[in-house]
């Protein structure tokens, strides 16, 4: 009699443990099956509500100067939405620096709007099941706008190719309490952290397969969110202090990612965990 | 015949120096654009959170070196990082591994939005290993520790290894990626000892 409650126990134990494998898996399945149907319905995608919003906002005339964003030139010529966002970063004459779409938009509300840049960048990330901030908005919808492209970073000016060479030394660069750089967790493919996988972004096919989702819509956060909320996320982890929006740093990494993502689809805003 | 040469030899030489230069210039110049950018992009952080971004030596030369060191820098490293380890002044490596098991599953401690402090630093080894095997969620960056003490036979030298590898693990392997965590005060002696414990304690589900 104990020896068959015995077993019973340790089978217990067993499914127990195999259920818990099984539902991490069911989650990661889960997700694949939502991405699945939102290539048979792309408009049932959430992360397109915010891309909508967005375009209302690109539209709607704002700030003391009561503009709209349509003049805004993303690269390709004021008012282009089009294929913008697969050629950024970018060198902008206007500004004297390399910037990324998030720090594209910050400028566009400043110069176009007449808008003060502290109150634009002072809550650039919505929090868990709130709607996405106004720029985190505008960022969808212009990703969006270059759905299907694929990326095609340009690398023509000086400052484009110094970005890139800093992001990539930028990624290497260790620091902070823990020792961390990118690289530590970013340099070996099929790692986690606990559960959570983690992309090989060292390498192109693993880079192409991640980079060109972001803004992506967060199921588990209910909200979209962007690689400049991303990377600064990883920062954070790594204990290093809350980087400025728009910074060099933030852009110079991202520069590196397109660049090592270059010929990947952009399928913004993809639905991640 | 002897001023050819010469000449041969001071152009060869002036080419080397050149070329030397040209290299060395153009690394020294992404290394001063990488800073500024870092200077640039956390200006609103206080100085003190600010200080977290200056690299020490061992970060540096891990960084430009991507963490394989040539063996003169290496054992510089092992060297230094060496001297820096601590041991608990009773001498005792294991402490317990009750408390050791609790800051092996926590992550908490020195984000930013940990301040002021709520709980005590937790060693995080869950995120990167396995250790006991009922914990299925576990990281895979780093070696799984299964049954690491009752596979090393709960060894005193063993233990030392393990304490040192916690506190320090620059010491054994330069740019190991683990953090230093004795070494950069984020645990506390008694801590390490805790965490050795779990990993080496025969009473331990680590061994189990």
């Amino acid at each position: 009699m104990r020896g068959a409650l015995s077993i019973l126990a340790i089978a217990a134990v067993l499914v127990c443990a195999a259920t818990f494998v099984a539902a991490q898996d069911d989650t990661e399945r889960a997700v694949e099956r939502y991405r699945q149907m939102l290539k048979e319905d792309p408009w049932s995608n959430p992360g397109l509500l915010d891309a909508d919003r967005g375009e209302t906002l690109w539209k709607t005339k704002r700030g003391p100067k009561n503009a709209s964003l349509d003049q805004c030139d993303l690269g390709k010529g004021p008012g282009r939405v089009d294929g913008a966002f697969a050629e950024l970063p970018r060198y902008f004459s206007d500004a004297g620096r390399v910037m990324d779409l998030e720090a594209r938009l910050v400028w566009c509300m400043e110069k176009l709007q007449g808008r003060d840049r502290a109150e634009i960048v002072e809550r650039p990330y919505s929090k868990a099941n709130q709607a996405g901030s106004e720029l985190e908005a505008l960022a969808t919808y212009v990703a969006h706008k270059s759905n299907g492209l694929k990326f095609a970073p340009r690398l023509e000016h000086a400052k484009e190719r110094e970005a890139l060479a800093v992001g990539e030394a930028l990624f290497f660069r260790r620091q902070g309490p823990m020792d961390f750089s990118c690289s530590t967790c970013h340099a070996e493919s099929g790692r986690r952290i606990r559960l959570q996988g983690l992309p090989f972004l060292g390498k192109p096919e693993e880079a192409r397969k991640v980079v060109g989702e972001w803004p992506a819509y967060r199921i588990s956060q209910g909200t979209v969110m962007t690689m400049q909320h991303r990377i600064t996320d990883c920062f954070w982890q790594m204990r290093l202090p809350l980087i400025d929006y728009g910074s060099d740093v933030a852009i110079a990494l991202t520069m590196y990612l397109v660049n090592q993502a270059k010929g990947g689809e952009i399928t913004a805003p993809q639905i991640k965990r | 015949m002897r001023i050819t040469s010469l000449i041969a030899v001071a152009a060869a030489a002036a080419l080397a120096l050149l070329g030397w230069h040209l290299l060395f210039a153009q690394g020294t110049d992404i290394a001063a654009d990488v800073e500024r950018a870092i200077k640039a992009s956390w200006a609103r952080a206080t100085p003190e959170w600010q200080a977290r971004l200056v690299q020490d030596e061992t970060q540096k030369a891990c960084s430009h070196y991507r963490n394989v060191p040539p063996k003169a820098i290496a054992d510089a490293i092992l060297a230094r990082e060496k001297a820096t380890i601590k041991y608990p002044p009773d001498s005792k490596l294991m402490g317990d591994w009750k408390k050791g098991e609790k800051l092996a599953q926590s992550g908490y401690g020195g984000r930013f939005t940990d301040y002021p402090p709520r709980a005590e630093n937790g060693g995080n080894c869950y995120a990167c290993h396995q250790l006991d095997k009922t914990e299925l969620s576990f990281g895979t960056l780093a070696p799984s520790l299964l049954e690491y003490g009752k596979n090393r036979r709960y060894k005193d030298a063993e233990i030392k290894t393990v304490y040192e590898r916690i506190y320090n693990p620059h010491a054994a392997i330069a740019c190991a990626s683990m953090p230093r965590m004795g070494s950069s005060g984020f645990l506390t002696i008694e801590q390490i000892a805790d965490l050795v414990a779990y990993v080496m304690s025969p009473e331990s589900p680590v061994n189990k």
